[in-house]
């Protein structure tokens, strides 16, 4: 008798926990194992989708990847021409841009976080800046063509360009910031404020390096678009033959997405070549951007504990 | 404790009369003739247009226990986080009245809210360490408000962790993280820090609700170490505790202070019904 009970517990599938029992669709294993597969092929796509793309740019731009590449200016012959002012004029940009839009726009948020009270202007701030970041590019071209180019007279330097993708990613960073900055825990600032110190203390000492980590991220998310901007910095009149190293912050300048569409806008297929070999080093340079959001991300969240 | 508060202002009177009270042994506490430490006098307070507190008329003796009791919502941690004015930071917040620290109104125009919170410190429900060492957490204090002499400021961290009776656990690793700490060494570690300051005045707003029952009773013998030297404000749902801890207790009730008295006397003698009811748990 005992015997006959224990074997049949121990047969497969007919235990109380066996899955062979009737369950609803939705709870049925089968269901998560289709959505677990579907997810999967999901993220295949998005992913083949990114690598046929680097792939494609690689492949055609493989054999003008030389160092002559970086080090010549445009040439009228396509085997000569590089990319040494774009990619110096790109530099340039990136650094500029970061300079005029991470002090802005961190203040910004922290004002609008930290200090701002909760009322009406606020939210007219806040929805002025979300639907800033919604604003197609060649609008904050065409902006920073009248504003900086002609009425501020800054011409077609690199400080208009940079001052434009300025405008062009501030949104974003202050979005990010702030998003950043809502999740330092209230704690830290009660204790903080508690003990005696100032709003501006409080923000320095407890609230900035939580969330710089989020800062961060969102700040090389937005500068690694800026840089790869076309549309504005064409409207802004940025040229597209430049034999000189920019040396000033008025200096003419071209710029990586500008030069590949220069050379793609050329009838010969050698001209083509040199594009793809540009759009490389640009996607290079922005997933190196993008790596470096995630070694910061990594470094902070460790340093945290 | 060879480190006890120098105490600014105190009259060595008073002084005298803490030294004979405890050389009785006892806890004569209502014998003692009271000094009050903070007067509230007719407070109101409204987040927008809701009445929190309706016209709140207390007083806090000097370097006893007040422990503030009632339901969730009745308003005495919005008392006591107006007893430092924490309110200020919530938008919409007024308050009509006045409270008294050492005879001076804490809400008037003149007041310095950096001195106020030196002066009163805060200890929160949620043990707040910063994301820092546990020397950095306790040094923080004193560096704020501009002290740098090295010397000085390990002194301070090593005599308030020794008042908040956590230096034995953490002597031989003060430069770790303050969150690798127990979730009650955390809360002794964040009294460690208001202590840092020199207040007179400490408010504990529930500081052992989230924590065990060994670390919470930990935390009531420090309140008891304390209370000899600070004015401390308690809010408790815990009733046990409030008794335990406290020489004076209020109870809240909707906003209003119901009845206000010495906490032998309140728990065992209540005056008010709702007061018996809620301290006999037939509501709250």
């Amino acid at each position: 008798m005992e015997a006959t009970s224990t074997t049949q517990t121990l047969s497969p599938g007919a235990g109380a926990f066996s899955t062979a029992k009737k369950r609803p669709l939705l709870a049925h294993p089968m269901t998560e194992k289709a959505f677990i597969f579907f997810a999967r092929g999901i993220i295949s796509v998005a992913l083949l989708t990114l690598i046929a793309l680097i792939a494609d740019v690689a492949i055609d731009g493989y054999e003008r990847l030389t160092w002559n590449f970086f080090t010549a200016f445009p040439s009228r012959k396509a085997e000569n021409a590089g990319i040494l002012a774009a990619w110096t004029g790109s530099l340039w940009l990136l650094l500029l841009t970061i300079t005029i839009a991470l002090p802005v726009g961190v203040g910004a948020a922290v004002y609008l976080e930290e200090y701002g009270s909760k009322g009406p202007f606020t939210k007219l701030v806040e929805l002025c800046i979300a639907n800033l970041a919604g604003v197609p590019s060649v609008i904050y071209g065409i902006l920073g063509l009248q504003v900086f180019v002609r009425s501020l007279g800054f011409e077609r330097s690199l400080l208009s360009g940079a001052l434009t993708l300025a405008l062009l990613a501030l949104p974003i960073i202050i979005m990010a910031s702030r998003e950043a900055l809502r999740t330092v825990p209230k704690g830290y600032r009660e204790g903080a404020l508690a003990l005696g110190a100032t709003r501006w203390q409080t923000t320095r000492t407890q609230v900035l390096p939580v969330a710089i980590p989020g800062i961060a991220t969102g700040c090389i998310l937005a500068f690694s678009r800026a840089i790869g901007e076309t549309a504005p910095l064409i409207t802004l009149g940025a040229l597209t033959y430049v034999a000189q190293v920019p040396n000033s912050v008025f200096s003419p300048f071209t710029a990586l997405p500008i030069q590949a569409f220069n050379w793609l806008s050329r009838p010969q297929p050698e001209f083509h070549t040199n594009a793809a070999a540009a759009i490389t080093v640009l996607l290079a340079f922005m997933i190196m951007l993008n790596l470096l959001a995630i070694i910061i991300r990594a470094k902070y969240q460790t340093r945290q504990r | 404790m060879s480190n006890a508060k120098i105490l600014p202002t105190e009259s060595t009177q008073s002084n005298q009369e803490q030294k004979e009270t405890m050389s009785d042994g006892g806890r004569a506490v209502s014998q003692r003739p009271k000094e009050n430490k903070i007067t509230i006098s007719n407070v109101e307070l409204f987040y927008g247009a809701y009445k929190a507190l309706h016209g709140i008329s207390l007083t806090i003796p000097a370097r006893e226990v007040t422990a503030f009791i009632g339901p969730s919502g009745c308003g005495k941690s919005t008392l006591l986080r107006s007893i430092n004015r924490m309110n200020d930071l919530i938008d919409g917040v007024t308050l009509t009245g006045s409270i008294y620290i050492d005879n001076e109104d804490i809400y008037a125009p003149h007041i310095d809210l950096i001195e106020l919170r030196k002066k009163v410190g805060m200890v929160f429900q949620k043990s707040n360490p910063f994301p820092k060492s546990i020397f950095d957490n306790v040094a923080y204090g004193p560096r704020i408000h501009g002290l740098r002499d090295k010397d000085y400021i390990d002194e301070t961290v090593r005599k308030s962790l020794m008042r908040a009776d956590l230096w034995r656990e953490v002597k031989d690793r003060l430069h770790t993280s303050a969150l690798d700490l127990s979730g009650g060494q955390q809360q002794r570690l964040c009294i460690a820090r208001a202590l840092a300051v020199n207040p007179d005045v400490l408010l504990m707003d529930e500081p052992a609700s989230a924590l065990d029952p060994r670390s919470t009773s930990k935390i009531e013998d420090l309140i008891g170490e304390l209370r000899n030297d600070y004015t401390i404000v308690i809010v408790t749902h815990n009733m046990q505790q409030a008794a335990r801890v406290s020489d004076t207790t209020a109870f809240f009730y909707e906003g209003r202070v119901i009845e206000h008295g010495v906490t032998k006397e309140l728990f065992t003698k209540p005056v008010e019904k709702q007061t018996e009811d809620y301290i006999t748990g037939r509501f709250g």
